[in-house]
């Protein structure tokens, strides 16, 4: 008989108790994977949010301008100010652009170290360039606009769409989108080799904007493209348009690095972008565009279209006797775009979207209406009422929308607005999880397609798969449509380090998509998960915070509804509710209220004004400047940014006192702000600080904390980058 | 030991932990002002699972209260006792490996980890498992320094 534990029994004991340590191990573990992939999530949807709301400002910007143009008398000073970035259609011989873009008498100095070019390109050079930009040298303008005009003479042969065979097990590798991230590109070269004839390459738009290093991109992808014209293929993206790049970074960063020849080295590349072909064809299955289709795809239109006509994809081509009021306005876009300021409810492909209007009752909405929001005091000499009523009859019957114009053109001018939405919907159109076919308004271009609409495309044009970029996913791609349509992204770490990785595509014969991952920077692999997202949820945080300040006054009327004795409080719940009744963004404030609320709640309540001397943005001059006036400038500091640049004619970063106050008065009218003309004068006096009768733009800027120094530019140091003894960048010679 | 804080994990959420110490609180709120009488405060703290020694409920209750009043307010309550509960969590977690862990070496080897996770309870998937070691893992030693968890993983109590 045996008195005490046995040890079989001991044992059991001991199982009994293992396995329910498992279970809760196993319990906690998914939990907290649960949660953090939560996090992940709403990070990644705030972001998103955000980058499409600037894409809809800009398109809304773009609108807004040209609507003026064509309704300013042409002594209109204001006019003068914008109408230079329109002039995209000028009409010039040949000859008169080799003489404008000549680079001739560009001399290159002795000191320069940067590399040579000779012309024609060898493969040797190419490959000198990539090595050279790994060492951050820069190209001198000389060479970069040699480049240019042998890349156009290249580019106008091209037809619109390529088309290209996997023939004798020949691998091609396609690219998405790279946005200035040189690091993604030299990673994708040292993975998988650079361009030759064994292997030919797709890069898939969107090559500039938002990464600091998009010129030394396209240089690089433009030599490949002139020493293997067969074997690589450059699809046009919606960031390759002047009009984006004002606001995105391009525009900018060519400024800074090429002070003196810059502005050609723009005007020139406005050419090359008009002239990129807009998709291509493998093996006659595969198409490779960039944004996506719409139901009303076509490709033998794309194919026969003139693709140059359309310099930039937000505005028609004008043909050369129209009147001015013609054409120049789309009547598909949301009339009420403009007349808030709500962020729109962005239509991720995995979530449920809001349920729209058919696709032809948006057609026949009428035009965007302007001509309210133009003060009489504000601006001078519109003859509004003329206008107004030719552009009505248009917008009602919107495929006539061109016939006001000489009508030998009539029939010209239809087919061109069909042409245009064609292109349109290429560059810019998402896939939902919907079938249907409807506009984009998050982004402002381009339409939401649907499976259905996938499986039509491909059936009509005998195809079996398409590959397109434009959204970033956080594997670097994405299957959809029942993995008919792929969605590429090569530029990693794209919202911040460790945000996301890249990927490229490899297709043989058989036409089976091999994807392969990769994450430039080493700094991401050695974050553990956790940090990783703790570092993007930061930042996205960060972004929040400034979001919500430049919303203070709409928050707080919505506020006060909760709050009707006035006592400064409001409960959680109605904190939520408020807060997203105004901002739109559906993330989960809740869960977020402790990262953006830090002051303490009584009671579960929280003190809402207190709240916002929390993320009150201060800058060293504005304590006089209106708090109101701070905010809007705030909210919309990417806007005043890019009309600051485009009243900036000579691209120096300075413009006058003179143009600053007509530039107020066309801001004060499209952010619908009041500014008497003395405030102006004051704000001028107060940004001259040394009294010279010009300001500058960075400068102003800053005063107003309007840019994020810390930028998403800043990467981690790429895993084969060259070394901290690298001085031989070219920073602020003044010869380049 | 293991059992004590069992229920304390059920409910891992901040805000439902959040729920739990309310309520509990609110049964001893006579006088319904988000007060309780300092001397109820051990009660209130076993209700919820926890079991501190004297010691440590006497330095609790010296935290939380206000001032010499013999009240304590719901506002000071709230936030230190969340962090008890999770922190709890966390020890009842590494207690857990603890048992895994039968020759008390300090650490375990993926391989027995693997063995439980993946045969026992609530089975793991592979790729589950595979992400778990990931986490968990030192690379160097490839073992799992159980009583690091508490600060790598913790449980963020505003969640």
């Amino acid at each position: 008989m045996g008195c005490g534990v046995t040890k079989s029994n001991q044992f059991n004991k001991h199982s009994r108790k293992a396995i329910r340590a498992a279970v809760l191990i196993q319990r906690w573990y998914r939990q907290y994977v649960a949660r953090t992939e939560m996090r992940r999530r709403y990070t990644w949807h705030i972001f998103q949010s955000i980058e499409y709301s600037g894409e809809q400002a800009q398109i809304k910007l773009y609108n807004f301008l040209g609507y003026l143009m064509d309704n300013f008398t042409p002594s209109s000073n204001e006019r003068n100010l914008i109408s230079h970035i329109f002039r995209e259609n000028e009409v010039c011989q040949d000859a008169e652009w080799e003489r404008y873009f000549c680079y001739k008498n560009i001399e290159v100095p002795e000191i320069y170290s940067g590399p040579h070019l000779t012309f024609p390109l060898t493969v040797e050079q190419a490959v000198g360039l990539v090595e050279a930009f790994r060492n951050k040298k820069q190209l001198h303008s000389r060479y970069v606009l040699q480049l240019l005009l042998e890349t156009w003479r290249q580019l106008r042969m091209l037809p619109n769409i390529s088309r290209i065979s996997t023939c004798q097990s020949k691998e091609i590798t396609i690219c998405g989108d790279l946005h200035g991230q040189l690091e993604d590109l030299l990673l994708i070269f040292y993975k998988n080799g650079m361009p030759s004839l064994e292997k030919p390459y797709v890069f898939n738009g969107d090559f500039v904007d938002r990464g600091k290093d998009s010129i030394e991109i396209l240089i690089i992808l433009f030599s490949f493209l002139l020493v293997y014209p067969s074997e690589v293929h450059l699809n046009r993206g919606n960031h390759e348009d002047h009009i984006v790049n004002l606001r995105y970074g391009f525009t900018k960063e060519v400024l800074t690095k090429y002070k003196m020849h810059g502005k050609r080295i723009l005007k020139l590349l406005q050419k090359i972008f008009s002239w990129l072909p807009l998709a291509t064809v493998i093996d006659q299955k595969v198409l490779v565009l960039h944004g996506g289709i719409s139901d009303i795809t076509d490709l033998s239109i794309l194919a026969r279209l003139d693709r140059h006509n359309y310099v930039s994809a937000l505005r028609p081509p004008k043909k050369r006797h129209q009147s001015s009021a013609g054409a120049s306005i789309d009547s598909d876009f949301d009339e009420d775009v403009l007349s808030t300021n709500k962020l729109l409810q962005r239509r991720i492909s995995l979530t449920y979207p809001k349920p729209l209007g058919t696709r032809e009752s948006f057609q026949n909405r009428s035009l965007q209406d302007f001509s309210n929001r133009i003060k009489g005091k504000a601006v001078d000499e519109i003859e509004i009422h003329k206008r107004k009523l030719a552009i009505l009859n248009m917008g009602t019957n919107s495929s006539e929308g061109m016939t006001q114009s000489v009508s030998s053109e009539s029939i010209n001018s239809d087919n061109a607005k069909d042409e245009w939405k064609q292109i349109l919907d290429l560059l810019w159109s998402d896939p939902m999880i919907q079938d249907g076919c409807t506009p984009n308004e998050v982004r402002g271009g381009g339409c939401y397609w649907g499976p259905d609409v996938t499986e039509d495309f491909l059936n009509r044009h005998n195809l079996q798969l398409i590959i397109r970029s434009h959204e970033c996913k956080q594997d670097g791609y994405e299957f959809c449509h029942n993995r008919k349509v792929l969605t590429l992204f090569s530029a990693s770490n794209y919202y911040d380090v460790g945000s996301n990785r890249g990927a490229y595509v490899k297709l043989g014969p058989d036409l089976v998509p091999y994807l392969v991952q990769y994450q430039a920077s080493s700094m991401t692999r050695e974050l553990t998960v956790k940090q990783s997202v703790g570092r993007t949820e930061r930042s996205a945080l960060k972004v929040l915070r400034e979001q919500l300040f430049a919303h203070k006054s709409d928050l707080i009327c919505a506020f006060k509804k909760f709050d009707s004795e006035n006592t400064g409080l409001v409960s959680l719940n109605n904190w939520a509710s408020a807060v997203e009744s105004v901002m739109y963004l559906g993330v989960p404030w809740r869960m977020l209220r402790g990262q953006l609320v830090t002051s303490k709640s009584t009671d579960g309540m929280i003190d809402y004004l207190e709240w916002f001397n929390e993320l009150a943005i201060k800058g060293p001059n504005t304590d006089h400047i209106d708090q109101s006036l701070l905010e809007t400038l705030y909210r919309h500091r990417s806007t005043v940014e890019t009309i600051f640049r485009i009243v900036d004619t000579d691209n120096s970063g300075f413009i006058t006192i003179e143009d600053f106050r007509q530039t107020w008065k066309l801001l004060s009218v499209y952010l619908k702000m009041e500014i008497t003309d003395e405030a102006i004068s004051d704000l001028a006096v107060t940004i001259d600080s040394n009294q010279d009768g010009s300001i500058d733009i960075d400068e102003f800027m800053e005063a107003f904390r309007l840019t994020d120094k810390k930028s998403r530019l800043e990467r981690g140091r790429s895993m084969f980058m060259g070394t901290v003894n690298d001085l031989t960048k070219l920073e602020g010679d003044p010869n380049i | 030991m293991i059992d004590e804080p069992l229920f304390c994990l059920s409910e891992a959420t901040g805000s439902d932990v959040h729920k739990k110490i309310r309520a509990a609180f609110e049964v001893f709120d006579y006088e319904s002002n988000n007060t309780v009488d300092a001397r109820e405060i051990g009660t209130i703290i076993y209700s919820l699972g926890c079991f501190p020694t004297q010691a440590d409920l006497h330095d609790f209750t010296a935290e939380v209260e206000e001032g010499h009043t013999g009240y304590i307010h719901l506002d000071k309550f709230l936030p230190v006792m969340t962090k008890v509960l999770l922190e709890n969590n966390m020890k009842a977690i590494t207690l857990c490996f603890q048992v895994l862990d039968k020759e008390k070496k300090g650490y375990l080897e993926p391989e027995d980890l693997t063995k439980y996770m993946t045969q026992e309870g609530d089975v793991f998937t592979q790729e589950e498992m595979d992400e778990m070691l990931t986490a968990l893992v030192d690379h160097e030693k490839n073992l799992i320094y159980y009583k690091d968890l508490i600060n790598l993983l913790t449980i963020d109590p505003d969640m």
